[in-house]
């Protein structure tokens, strides 16, 4: 179990220390520093073992977060704590900076002392939390005598992520897919890795104790109903360009609100929903990714002090649609002097602080094709070794989900309140992004 | 570009640094750098040549970038430029940005070189001054060798400036560390030395440090340095502190050039020259003198400065070690010290008197602070100060104050630091042992140390108390009454059940008398520790109820319970469910008889080398102070070894250790090895207790050898080492033995009193055959004889031997013999070893000898005309090739033997070929696996002078040079 918690600045000061059991020491605080943060050699294995002491972090952005414990434990259960924190933090006061740990560390201690008991993470979700831990950052909404009452029981019931008696005038519930996009391809075009990560994301305004079933195309699902040819994929094909029908999921997790025993026998998503923004699910595919954008490099190496760079990019998808924020990264040798760069469309320039050519364009429908090309010049250097070539990457953002995933169904019952499935309001949105999109060159 | 006013620098610099100091995270910092970076190439590209400054200064931010970690792989040749710039600051920088990132660049390392060579050879000292420092910097292998012939030069040269001859002594030394074979020794050595007569100072005491390192390795050229050197010193002591201005530190005259030439003159012994010594004497006198004068200043660089040359002189007393007046002197000095404020003076004090207590002059001074260190030892803070302390405690002990200081020691145990407690522990032992006056109190002293620190008492102590209590009878009653009395504390650690185990069980006899200890009580209170002991304990326990059963008829009966139960009779380690068993069965079948043989009283230990000191000595690693101090220290005789009225022929026995005697050398330390030497064998079944070179031998009989007579021990143990296992040396004269067979190819090699060895031998191009016949000339047969025959060094290499082994048992008066195979596979000059291990009446005896195979047996004949030989003889003209001797006849010059023994060497004679008919001349081919080396010799007589010359050449040096050697020695 977790022995300690620390929060470090980017110089490894220590900003919040929490220590939970005996074995672990305040030298633990200054070995982190020392054999990570302020380590010559960059660190980056995530896990760190220095004198039988386990140190799990994460960075947000200058924010350095370590878990510490001298116990065999749980990798994947300390990171997605700590990934947990990072939401309860953001939640609280936004932006996870050294400012803003400063002005709330009162807070901060209070939160570490509820979600974390003795070294057991407990409950972390930031609704349920909001109701009895309220700092500056919470604007205390409406905290009722009896509502402050029963948090002990909503907290240690069985649905410790929804109280009772929300009401709202409108019901209303927003639906994100959200997807990265990772490619590897070979100088001609081979896909050597490519998978898709993505995130169901919803906002929930829903009154009473409402009972949800969520549908969406997964492969087993769809075959099982088979003949049966429900006409609720109608409209299939209105998104994205493949016009395949369901899609394999490799892997995939799900918010606690889910009932699990339900999927594991019928593979259907049903649950109560907690009150306001949550991540539903979680999911990985790896089989017949729509790939947005395909980058063609050509290098040519004129003399030793001299290099041509062409690269075109060629959109992969409906042309009424629409890509934003197309970010190009060409990598340069290490001894460039001087570049060179022409482009039909977006711009570009050479940073040298970064050793790369960045090439923007703001928008592009799909089908659509443009190219750049550079003259890279070298100085001659003593250095034997050649250079590496580094991968061209990509970033992007689509308004469709490259998996191919789509959503059949949102069901909404409250048998309760006398409002029905068709009252509530909802709102679908698809948003693929890039996450590592190579291409080697 | 702006103009740049002095002093204001490089602006750019500044900016790019300052812009790099407030990057708020490594990322920024990379960024930044990557941009700068960037700026410089496009910059080092560009076609307009940069001028001196902006060059300089992007050099200087590169070397910037290089210290931050970062790679720089360009810029190089930018800095090379700089070097032939005329601007002082523009020649440095490019110079620093070589000495810190100059790679081993084939083509930049000539640049530099040229560059270097150039200044080197200016008129200009700073910039000469610039080139030797970056030569010192980079130091690298071709550096020396494209400068190690110029500096010497710069060095001795009368026209060089001061400042310049300094910086060369530095670069020389630097030079003369990383490659001293690059730097030769010339004409200048004899010039260096008298740089010493200089008059800057700041000369002096650079060329001092390179004298001092030259000197180390060459004494011999350097030794005029010794009267300069006092001279020198003399001036700056006796110089008052307004003299030397420059050079005076916080009012005390040239304190660093003053220890420099202090440790320059420890690197020789005392000066013979009568007025050089007095001199110096003087010097060390006003040194010490000054000491004691009221200190100058409060300031603590003063007396930093001051007892720094104070402690360097006494280093100096105490290498040349012949002043008893001076060392009692400095001994009373460092008296002071011990009191001092200043930890690090009460160190440095106590540090040096552990090497005065060496000193047979100043051991009684050392000894009168003995209060002040063992004050020192209790109150220290440091735990490094109380170790020296502790080293000081044992280097002062003798018979007078041991008594004190093992009780000091002892009780400053109980507190001692974890850290030195095992090292304190061994000394105490050591310190007990050979200082003890009587025995009683050396085992209470022990017992006491069990007590205390039993866990850090090691295994070779406790045997050691048994051994002595064993060998001495008139300690016997009163170790087990003390055993039996620390055993009833309600907890004693384990180490002191096992002796107590031990000696109840031999000697518990002697106090059975008294009814408060009877033979029952005795039982039951060693068996009450039983069950907390581990299993090696244990299973001595064991063995000790068995002694006493037949020790006490009367407890046979409860201990025979004891092992019947099933605790014992079925214990899960094999080794005590044995021991029950057969020790049941022992005491129930076997008569009193057969059980009083059988479990009789441990007979006495043979003497060796006490195993307490041998694993100081590994522990502190040989040569240590405080070992090598130990063992002077048993000249002083009289200690419990040498002990009483058996003092003085005992002290002989631990000097020559040719006289066996008995029980007087007990710490036995230098009756190591020596042949012939064999301490008596008090019964060749003894199982040595301490056999540490028996491993094979199972734990538990190591532990508890003294039951060893019941059952035969295990081969492993049988050789009860009494001399070292390890093949002896070479006898001294084997070199003479070598050389008796350098012409003749059978004889006897060897002859003592018990034993002759005979040689044959025949060889045949490169293969040789030899038999070695080993006759017994005793009546009493040998036993476990054994011979092998190894090939030092890179003699493995040259020489194939191969030997038939020979039967370990000769009978008296027999003769056995041994085959030995020769292959030559090159040439050599080492003889293979002989060496042969026997056991003549229980004692082993051990030699050996060097076998006589020498390169000229593989000689083959050749024989020629006089017209050829000349002719080969002139091919064979360099100078390596040949090798020549004149020397005395030590025989009688007989030309019939001087021709019997060149023939015996194997070459042909070849009459008529040499103009002199006196002269003697052969040839013959050495044939080697790897080849063959043809040889021509010749020998002339000079009868008148009753002296020769002999002259080899060989197509071989190293095998003109061996001949060479090997015939000098046989007319």
């Amino acid at each position: 179990m977790i022995g300690g918690l620390f929060i470090y600045n980017h110089k490894g000061e220590v900003l919040i220390s929490r220590v939970y059991r005996d074995d672990i020491g305040r030298n633990a605080v200054d070995a982190f520093r020392v054999n990570v943060i302020h380590a010559r050699q960059q660190v980056r294995s995530p896990v760190t073992n220095i004198a039988r002491t386990s140190f799990f972090h994460v960075k947000r952005s200058n924010i350095w977060l370590a878990a510490v414990t001298k116990q065999n434990v749980n990798a994947a259960m300390v990171f997605e704590f700590l990934y947990k924190m990072c939401d309860v933090m953001t939640a609280y006061f936004g932006k996870i900076s050294e400012e803003n740990i400063k002005n709330n560390f009162v807070l901060i201690y209070e939160l570490l002392d509820e979600i974390l008991d003795f070294g057991y993470p407990q409950n972390s979700e930031t609704g349920a939390l909001k109701t009895f831990i309220t700092q500056q950052g919470i604007k205390s909404q409406h905290h009722t005598k009896e509502e402050q009452s029963q948090i002990t029981s909503q907290v240690t019931g069985q649905i410790g992520w929804r109280r009772e008696g929300i009401k709202y005038r409108r019901n209303e519930l927003f639906l994100d897919v959200l997807e990265s996009v990772n490619l590897l391809m070979s100088p001609q075009g081979q896909v050597l890795s490519a998978h898709v990560s993505g995130r169901v994301v919803m906002k929930s305004y829903l009154s009473g104790m409402p009972e949800c079933k969520f549908g969406m195309n997964d492969k087993i699902v769809i075959d099982k109903q088979g003949k049966g040819g429900s006409a609720d994929d109608a409209g299939k094909s209105e998104l994205g360009g493949s016009g395949k029908q369901s899609i394999a999921i490799d892997d995939c997790t799900f918010h606690q609100c889910v009932r699990l025993s339900k999927f594991d026998s019928e593979r259907s998503i049903s649950f109560i929903p907690p009150d306001g923004e949550y991540e539903l699910m979680r999911y990985r595919t790896t089989k017949d990714i729509i790939l947005p954008f395909r980058v063609i490099p050509l290098v040519r190496e004129v003399g030793r002090t001299k290099l041509e760079v062409k690269v075109v990019i060629k959109s992969n998808f409906k042309p009424s649609l629409l890509a934003q924020k197309i970010e190009v990264r060409i990598p340069t040798p290490l001894n460039t002097s001087g570049v060179q760069v022409i482009c039909m469309k977006g711009k570009a320039k050479y940073k040298a602080s970064e050793n790369a050519i960045v090439w923007k364009i703001k928008r592009m429908a799909g089908m659509k094709e443009s190219q750049i090309s550079a003259e890279i010049e070298l100085l001659p250097t003593n250095d034997k070794k050649k250079w590496a070539r580094p991968p061209i990457s990509m970033n992007f953002e689509v308004p469709f989900a490259p998996s191919g995933l789509k959503v059949r169904y949102l069901k909404v019952f409250e048998p309760k309140l006398n409002y029905s499935d068709h009252d509530v309001i909802k709102w679908v949105r698809y948003i693929g992004r890039s996450g590592i999109y190579e291409t080697r060159c | 570009m702006p103009a740049v006013s002095k002093g204001d620098g490089m602006r750019g610099l500044a900016v790019f640094i300052s812009d790099i100091r407030n990057c708020k995270s490594k990322e920024a910092e990379i960024k930044r750098i990557n941009k700068e970076l960037a700026n410089i190439r496009s910059k080092f590209k560009g076609d307009k040549a940069l001028d001196g400054y902006s060059k300089k200064k992007y050099v200087c931010k590169l070397l910037f970038i290089f210290l931050l970690g970062h790679d720089i792989d360009f810029g190089h040749m930018e800095a090379v430029n700089l070097l032939s710039s005329n601007k002082y600051t523009e020649k440095q920088i490019g110079y620093l940005f070589i000495s810190v990132l100059v790679n081993s660049n084939s083509e930049l390392i000539r640049l530099i070189n040229n560059a270097i060579k150039n200044d080197l050879s200016s008129r200009n000292p700073t910039f000469m001054c610039l080139a030797l420092h970056c030569i010192a910097n980079v130091g690298s292998r071709e550096m020396a060798e494209a400068f190690a012939g110029e500096i010497p030069r710069i060095l001795v040269a009368g026209d060089t400036m001061d400042s310049v001859k300094q910086s060369a002594a530095l670069c020389l030394l630097r030079l003369y560390k990383t490659s001293p074979d690059l730097v030769l020794m010339g004409e200048w050595t004899s010039r260096v030395v008298h740089l010493l007569n200089d008059q800057h100072m700041g000369v002096v005491t650079a060329a001092i440090s390179l004298i001092t390192c030259l000197s180390q390795k060459n004494p011999d050229e350097f030794k005029t340095c010794v009267s300069l050197a006092v001279s020198r010193l003399s001036r700056i002591v006796s110089s008052a502190s307004t003299d030397l201005q420059d050079y005076t530190y916080y009012f005390v005259p040239a304190p660093w050039l003053s220890c420099k030439l202090l440790r320059l003159l420890q690197c020789y012994p005392p000066p013979e020259d009568g007025a050089v010594k007095g001199r110096l004497v003087e010097c060390l006198e006003t040194i010490l003198n000054k000491a004691q004068e009221p200190p100058k200043s409060k300031k603590v660089q003063h007396s930093n400065a001051k007892n720094a040359i104070l402690f360097e002189a006494i280093a100096l007393i105490i290498h040349y070690d012949s002043e008893p007046n001076l060392l009692v002197r400095a001994c009373n000095q460092l008296g002071q010290f011990l009191q001092h404020r200043e930890t690090n003076l009460r160190y440095l004090a106590l540090e040096s008197m552990c090497t005065l207590a060496s000193s047979e002059f100043s051991h009684e001074a050392v000894k009168t602070h003995i209060e002040t260190v063992i004050n020192a030892l209790k109150t220290e803070r440091d735990v490094s100060v109380r170790q020296r302390a502790a080293d000081l405690l044992y280097a002062m002990c003798d018979r007078s104050n041991a008594k004190q200081i093992v009780a000091e020691m002892l009780s400053y145990l109980e507190t001692a630091d974890y850290s030195i407690r095992e090292e304190m522990v061994l000394k105490v032992a050591i310190l007990a042992e050979k200082y003890a006056v009587d025995y009683s109190w050396y085992v209470d002293t022990i017992l006491n140390l069990i007590r205390i620190a039993g866990d850090y008492v090691s295994e070779e102590v406790w045997y050691r108390v048994i051994q002595i209590v064993i060998n001495r009878d008139d300690v016997q009653g009163y170790a087990a009454k003390t055993v039996f009395e620390a055993l009833q504390a309600p907890a004693c650690h384990e180490n002191m059940v096992k002796v107590g185990g031990y000696i109840l069980g031999e000697f518990g006899n002697l106090i059975a008398g008294d009814p408060r200890s009877s033979p029952l009580v005795q039982f039951n209170l060693l068996h009450s520790k039983f069950h907390l002991c581990s299993v090696p304990t244990r299973a001595l326990l064991l063995s000790a109820y068995i002694k006493f059963i037949n020790l006490f008829p009367e407890t046979k009966s409860t201990i025979q319970e004891v092992l019947r139960s099933d605790s014992q009779i079925r214990n899960s380690d094999v080794e005590l469910q044995q021991r029950a068993v057969e020790y049941l069965k022992l005491s129930s079948i076997a008569s009193t008889d057969v059980l009083a043989t059988v479990l009789e009283e441990m007979p006495p230990f043979p003497e060796r080398e006490s195993s307490i000191l041998a694993k100081l000595k590994k522990k502190k690693g040989p040569g240590a102070v405080s070992v090598s101090e130990l063992e002077e220290g048993k000249r002083e005789g009289g200690e419990l070894n040498g002990g009483g009225d058996r003092g003085d022929s005992s002290a002989i026995a631990a000097s020559n250790a040719s006289t066996p005697s008995p029980s007087a050398d007990l710490l036995g330390l230098r009756s190591a090895a020596p042949v012939g030497s064999a301490a008596p064998s008090a019964g060749s079944l003894l199982v040595d207790v301490f056999s540490e070179s028996g491993p094979a031998a199972p734990a538990a009989v190591n532990d508890d050898g003294f039951l060893s007579s019941a059952a035969p021990p295990p081969p492993a143990a049988a050789p009860a080492a009494v001399v070292s296992e390890d093949p002896a040396p070479p006898l001294p004269e084997s070199d003479e033995l070598l050389n008796k067979f350098v012409c003749k190819n059978n004889g006897v090699l060897f002859e003592n009193q018990l034993l002759q060895i005979g040689i044959k031998s025949e060889y045949r191009q490169n293969l040789g055959r030899m038999y070695l016949f080993y006759g017994n000339k005793t009546s009493v047969q040998f036993v476990s004889f054994s011979t092998t025959v190894t090939c030092p060094g890179e003699l493995q290499s040259q020489l194939n031997v191969q030997t038939k082994p020979v039967e370990p048992l000769v009978e008296g008066g027999a003769q056995v013999q041994q085959v030995i195979n020769i292959e030559c596979l090159s040439d050599f000059s080492d003889a293979p070893l002989l060496n042969i291990k026997f056991r003549y009446g229980g004692a082993l005896q051990n030699l050996t000898l060097k076998l006589p195979v020498t390169i000229n047996k593989f000689f083959q004949p050749t024989e020629m005309a006089s017209h050829d030989f000349f002719q080969r003889w002139k091919q064979l003209s360099q100078p390596q090739q040949e090798s020549q001797k004149i020397f005395k006849a030590s025989h009688a010059m007989d030309t019939e033997v001087i021709k019997a023994k060149l023939l015996g060497l194997g070459t042909a004679l070849l009459e008529k070929v040499d103009p002199n008919p006196e002269n003697y001349v052969c040839a013959g081919v050495i044939q080697t696996k790897a080849q063959q080396v043809g040889c021509l010799l010749r020998l002339e007589p000079n009868a008148q002078a009753q002296m020769y010359r002999l002259t080899l050449r060989c197509s071989k040096d190293t095998v003109s040079k061996r001949l060479c050697d090997l015939l000098a020695e046989q007319f």
